[in-house]
Parts: C-alpha cells; sequence; structure tokens
C-alpha cells in the first residue's frame, strides 16, 4: 500500500480525476494556491459590487434598477459562497478581510476602474462579467471540492449577468446618436482592460504551471483570454460596435482571431495600486466594514444574552 | 478591534421539493439560529431553489477521518449478496 499522506500518491488521485476535500491530504503549496486564488476570487465578487452600487440611484427605469439590485446581491452572495469554501483551508473570515484590507491579498484589477455612465454598466456585464464567465465555467472542473461546488452554484446564477450586460448595449446601439457614443466610449474604455482580467501569458505567468498540474486551473490564461475573444468579437459586431483594436482579424486557417499585444505595463500599474479607483475602493470596504462593527457586536450580546436565559431556565 | 469576530460559522442543508431529501448547499456565518435560517435564505435560496432549509452550527458536525476510508467502506465490497443482481431467477418468473 502507497502511503496516502505522500504528494506522489496526491497527484495520483490527481491525476485519477478525483475531487479533493478539506479533510484529505494535500501538498502545503496545494493548500496555500488555493487559498491565494480562493480568497483573491471572493474579494473580486466584493469589490466588484463597487463600481455597479454606484448606479443603483441613477438607474433609467424601475426594470434596469431591479435588475441591477438582483446583480448586485448575486455578487455578494457569490463572494459568500467563495469565502465559506476558502474558509474549509483553514483560514479564518476575519484574516481574509484583514488580508484584503491591508493589500496583503489581490482582487481583480478590473474593479479599479471607474463606471462614469450608464453604458459602463452595459459593459460591465457583457465584457467583464463575459470574461469572469468563461474562467468560472472552466473552474467548475478544479480539483478542490469546495471550490468546485461553488462555482458550479455561481456559473447557474452568472448567465443573466451577461446577457442583461449585453441587453443594455444592444438597446444603446440601436438609440439616438449620443447614446451609440456612449456605448461605443465604454467599449473602448472596458475591452483591453476585460482582456487583461485573464492574467499574464503562460509564457510569463508566475503560478500557473502548478496550477494546472495540481488541476486547479484547468485551462492557461492564453486559452481562457483567447475563448472570451473569439465568443465576444462576433457579439460586438452583430450590435454595431467596434473592437478598439485596429490589427485585429480572424485566423481563417484556425478560426481564432488574432488581436494586438496587450498593454502589460497598464496591467502591472493598476495591479501594484495606481489604477484610477484602487484607493477608493478598499478605502470604502474598510469604511463600511468599520461602521458596521456594531452591528456585530449587538448581534453577539443578543446571543449572548439569550444564552443566559436558557441556562437561567434549565 | 480584538472582539470583532465574524460570527459563528452554520452548514446550511436545503430540500429543493417536498419529500426529496435535504441536501448539503454551503455555510454561513450567523450569531443565532434566526439569523443563520435569514441569512441561508439570502444566499441560497435566491431562485426558488428550495421549499425547506435545515441550518445548524457547523460545530456539531462529527466527519469521518479520510484515512479511515479503508477501514470504513472497504468491507461492502465483497457483500455483493446485498445486491439484489446476485440472485439467479428461474426462467420465466415474472414481477420479481
Amino acid at each position: 500500500m502507497h502511503n496516502e499522506h505522500s504528494d506522489a500518491h496526491f497527484q495520483l488521485r490527481i491525476d485519477n480525476g478525483e475531487h479533493i476535500e478539506a479533510k484529505d491530504y494535500m501538498p502545503d503549496a496545494y493548500r496555500k494556491h488555493l487559498i491565494r486564488q480562493m480568497s483573491q476570487h471572493a474579494h473580486s465578487e466584493v469589490i466588484g459590487m463597487q463600481p455597479e452600487g454606484n448606479w443603483i440611484t441613477r438607474a433609467p427605469s424601475l426594470r434596469a434598477k431591479q435588475i441591477l439590485l438582483a446583480k448586485i446581491q448575486d455578487e455578494g452572495g457569490h463572494g459568500l459562497y467563495l469565502y465559506s469554501a476558502a474558509e474549509t483551508l483553514g483560514v479564518s473570515r476575519v484574516e481574509f478581510i484583514e488580508q484584503l484590507q491591508s493589500g496583503k491579498a489581490k482582487y481583480s484589477s478590473i474593479f479599479n476602474y471607474p463606471s462614469l455612465n450608464w453604458a459602463d454598466i452595459g459593459a460591465i456585464g457583457w465584457l467583464v462579467d463575459g470574461a469572469a464567465i468563461v474562467n468560472q465555467v472552466s473552474l467548475q472542473r478544479t480539483s478542490y471540492g469546495p471550490y468546485s461546488r461553488a462555482m458550479v452554484r455561481i456559473c447557474k446564477e452568472e448567465s443573466f449577468h451577461q446577457r442583461q450586460g449585453y441587453e443594455i448595449m444592444a438597446k444603446m446601439m440601436k438609440g439616438t446618436k449620443d447614446q451609440q457614443a456612449m456605448a461605443q466610449d465604454a467599449m473602448n474604455r472596458w475591452w483591453w482592460p476585460s482582456l487583461m482580467m485573464f492574467g499574464p501569458h503562460d509564457t510569463d505567468s508566475p503560478n500557473s504551471s502548478n496550477a494546472v498540474k495540481w488541476k486547479i486551473k484547468r485551462e492557461t490564461n492564453d486559452e481562457l483570454r483567447q475563448k472570451f475573444i473569439d465568443k465576444t468579437i462576433p457579439q460586438a459586431e452583430l450590435i454595431g460596435l467596434t473592437v478598439p483594436d485596429k490589427n485585429f482579424k480572424l485566423d481563417e486557417k484556425t478560426g481564432h482571431y488574432k488581436i494586438s499585444e496587450i498593454n502589460w505595463d497598464e496591467f502591472h500599474r493598476v495591479i501594484e495600486g495606481h489604477g484610477p479607483c484602487n484607493k477608493q475602493r478598499l478605502d470604502h470596504h474598510i469604511k463600511y466594514h468599520q461602521e458596521g462593527e456594531w452591528v456585530r457586536e449587538a448581534a453577539l450580546a443578543y446571543k449572548q444574552k439569550h444564552l443566559k436565559k436558557e441556562l437561567q431556565t434549565v | 478591534m480584538a472582539t470583532d469576530t465574524q460570527l459563528d460559522l452554520w452548514e446550511v442543508f436545503i430540500q429543493s421539493k417536498a419529500g426529496l431529501p435535504y441536501m448539503h448547499a454551503g455555510s454561513v456565518h450567523a450569531s443565532d439560529e434566526k439569523m443563520a435560517l435569514q441569512n441561508a435564505r439570502d444566499i441560497y435560496t435566491r431562485r426558488g431553489e428550495g421549499t425547506s432549509i435545515w441550518v445548524m452550527p457547523s460545530k456539531y458536525i462529527v466527519a469521518s477521518n479520510p484515512d479511515d476510508n479503508d477501514m470504513l467502506f472497504d468491507p461492502s465490497n465483497d457483500k455483493i449478496y446485498r445486491h439484489p443482481t446476485f440472485y439467479v431467477m428461474p426462467e420465466g418468473a415474472k414481477n420479481i
């Protein structure tokens, strides 16, 4: 019999397509990679509520407002599924939030861009959620059980997010000249940051190779990015939007679109904290977390009071 | 801030339709039963996923250890006579 607590046995289970559960043996580096990736994913869902929350009170109709509220509530829920799944790895929620607020943990850099007008809400739903879905569909088959189950649940809910965004864009492209210009402007600003969401090229991605070997990631950054590009360009063309890239073209042989090189300087600048909204996003999170402290205190006091009563009646 | 916590951990089980078994859906944080039930409802049943919810403090769940899997689950493999297909029925027997 082989040793069930060895890295070789672990890799064998992974190669057999088995899921790893919280109490199973796993190499430290696997656990660390998951903690980093899952918490980053959870933080992204929660910070991602801010650019859209900015437009709830200014949604152009009651229908649009209801939809936006439901979508943002979903994002909050997705953050909670992911935090719970990540907690099974032995890190507490308090620690995760401290890591986010101290800047030790990252979140998707896309949320450091501002949502300037209503067309941005369309572009966020269509492009940002669209990119997230491509990544998350792939992660449904991730090797860590709790992460995989959270992804299945999230994917069921996400497709409405992307469709509502595309609907906004399509509607604006059928509207006045000004509305069309707004939609195109949003496309111009969100296209490249959306492509950056998949992370650096495979050749420059320090965390990728182990993640693929352990089947945490089932496809590489570049493979996922290509899938998104191939899906999205025809959607843009269908409603009359221009892809803001003079050099993109369809490679007839492979059936894939080729695009210009991504501006990686911008990518690194935003990740390192110099995007338009990095400070604003974190300040907002810290402020509301601190202002909510009394609610948590009150909830605990209420619990204590009832525990005492129960003890007295025993 | 030392006293600040994220409340207790609870496990959530959802019954999707009357008559079906309750399935584990995930977890929530809450300070008491009422909050746990409310949070479970908000987080896990936004699209008609359930007709009934159970919540219980995670600390009361007792789980088997994966190291014991051989001892716990292997013995059932050699008792194929527990399955109906093990038995040979006479030709022509019906409704059995």
